[in-house]
């Protein structure tokens, strides 16, 4: 399935929608409908964690610099990560149309 | 070779479906399709027929394990009736979506309330729109010789969709009648082993039945509806190929004395074979009427139901279902909307009867076709006739 989401045909549909490589859900955008974004203060960041294992989207990782951050690809925008976080880093903004465009894409 | 029996079409089912070899029956008991399933279960538990018979809690369940079990490309057969195909409705929608080649048998029922297990079409008309094929039946030999044609085009690979075959409950399910039964030579002769091309199988792992989002959904259903239109020449071909094996034809509609008839009647199930009786009589009364009937009602035969009306200037139509609150019969109401295109076409005039198991007999289509026609030089301010209720 080389074509994106926005390119299939009703010809390119396997039969019965049949999802035949694994994994390809991952290329599904769920991250296009938040109304807000979480934003970070790493200053204040212990890298406890806690953002990532609380996240019910599962789309937090590591960045290089070893801090948590979303894949905003697939983040919802739901705010639990703000909620849980223990030295407040993240301040839930919202989000705008051409930032939506802008990231994850 | 054949063997001409006498036997209950029910179980006639059950012989034709161990003769497919299917490999599994998910299916829940109830009245008037009792017989079909309680004989398959016989076949299965004495060893008969080598199958997978899963006594589920219910028919919501029984469609979900046909499901799953035609998910395996495995031969899949259920069989149902009224209640019980409304409590499946939900999972019919998935099965044709799914595109998975499911057989079931349907005896038809009226719906509650009041209560009912006698016959009428409600249970089909509520199943209209889930994309699954569907084919009416006139007499046992339609039942058994349809039951085998469905599999081999359920399961044809430019098909690939689940066929419901109508039958009649009581009428059809509990008659005793002499039919001719194939030899397990012929049914391996016509039918040949389901290959599903897609199957789970852990080695090549795929996901059936994901979501749909609304950049796909669109997509999804327009390929699921050009396929189940597209199955009609498979259909046909499969009837062709039929009737070189067994010498029995089947077509999506047939006639019955409609050459140059200005009057048709048209019905559909078992009540067909009823009314040409009464054709035969109004002819004798030299009243020019014929009989046209519906065999395949999803995907619906439209060049076939232009085809038969074209030349007619009446045309009298009997569903044995209601559309509660709308335009009377479900059937009717298609008709007309496959003739209004047409330049010239018949005034018709619709009858719903039958409903509940209430018989209707040869004098009864006799004086149906009377009051069509009188109708139709009246004209009437209802949408469609009530027959046979006593005022
Ligand atoms: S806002 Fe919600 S979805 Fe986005 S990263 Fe935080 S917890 Fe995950
Ligand atoms: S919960 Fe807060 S402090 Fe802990 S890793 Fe996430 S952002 Fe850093």
């Amino acid at each position: 399935m080389a074509k994106s989401e926005s390119e299939l045909t009703w010809k390119d549909i396997e039969v019965g929608c049949i999802a035949t490589e694994p994994g390809s859900a991952a290329r599904y955008k769920c991250g296009d409908w938040r109304s807000q974004r979480p934003t970070y203060d790493f200053n204040k960041c212990i890298k406890c964690g806690l953002c990532q294992i609380f996240c019910p989207e599962g789309c937090i990782y590591q960045n290089e610099k070893g801090h948590f951050e979303a894949n905003m690809y697939y983040c919802k925008g739901c705010g639990i990560c703000a909620k849980e976080c223990p030295t407040k880093v993240i301040t839930m903004v919202e989000e705008e149309e051409t930032d939506v465009n802008k990231n994850g894409d | 070779m054949s063997t001409k029996t006498g036997i209950e079409v029910s179980i006639a089912i059950g012989e034709v479906v161990k003769l497919t070899d299917a490999d599994v029956i998910a299916a829940y008991p109830i009245t008037p399709q009792t017989h079909i399933v309680e004989h398959l279960a016989e076949l299965v538990s004495n060893g008969e027929l080598n199958a997978q018979f899963i006594p589920v809690e219910s028919e919501h369940s029984a469609m979900s394990a046909c499901l799953g079990s035609a998910a395996v490309g495995a031969r899949t057969f259920t069989a149902t009736a009224g209640q019980g195909l409304e409590l499946m409705h939900e999972v019919l929608y998935v099965a044709s979506a799914m595109r998975l080649p499911i057989v079931m048998a349907v005896a038809n029922r009226a719906l509650s309330a009041p209560l009912s297990v006698w016959g009428d079409h409600s249970d089909v008309m509520a199943t209209r729109d889930t994309g699954w094929i569907q084919i009416f039946t006139e007499n046992g030999q339609e039942v058994i010789d349809n039951t085998l044609c469905a599999f081999r085009m359920a399961e044809d690979k430019r098909v690939l969709l689940p066929v419901m075959v109508h039958l009649d409950g009581f009428h059809l399910s509990h008659m005793i009648e002499p039919m001719l039964l194939p030899s397990q030579e012929e049914v391996d002769r016509f039918l040949p082993p389901n290959q599903y091309p897609l199957p789970l199988d852990p080695s090549k792992p795929l996901a059936m039945g994901d979501f749909g989002p609304p950049i796909v959904y669109t997509e999804a259903k327009w390929a699921q509806e050009y396929n189940l239109l597209n199955s009609r020449s498979t259909i046909l071909e499969v009837w062709k190929e039929f009737s070189k094996v067994f010498g029995r034809n089947y077509s999506p509609v047939e006639c019955y004395r409609c050459e140059g008839c200005k009057v048709l009647l048209f019905t559909m199930g078992s009540f067909s074979e009823t009314a040409m009786s009464a054709i035969d009589n109004l002819r004798n009364q030299g009243i020019d009427v014929g009989l046209v009937r519906l065999r395949l009602w999803r995907p619906f035969p439209f060049a076939e139901v232009r085809n038969a009306f074209k030349d007619a200037e009446v045309l009298i139509t009997l569903d044995r279902a209601l559309s509660a609150g709308g335009p009377g019969g479900p059937v009717s109401s298609e008709i007309k909307s496959a003739l209004y295109p047409l330049e010239k076409r018949p005034k018709v005039v619709s009858f719903v009867g039958g409903l509940g198991g209430r018989d209707i007999n040869v004098s009864g289509f006799e004086e149906m076709v009377k009051r069509g026609i009188e109708i139709s030089k009246t004209g009437s301010s209802k949408e469609y006739e009530a027959f046979g209720v006593r005022e």
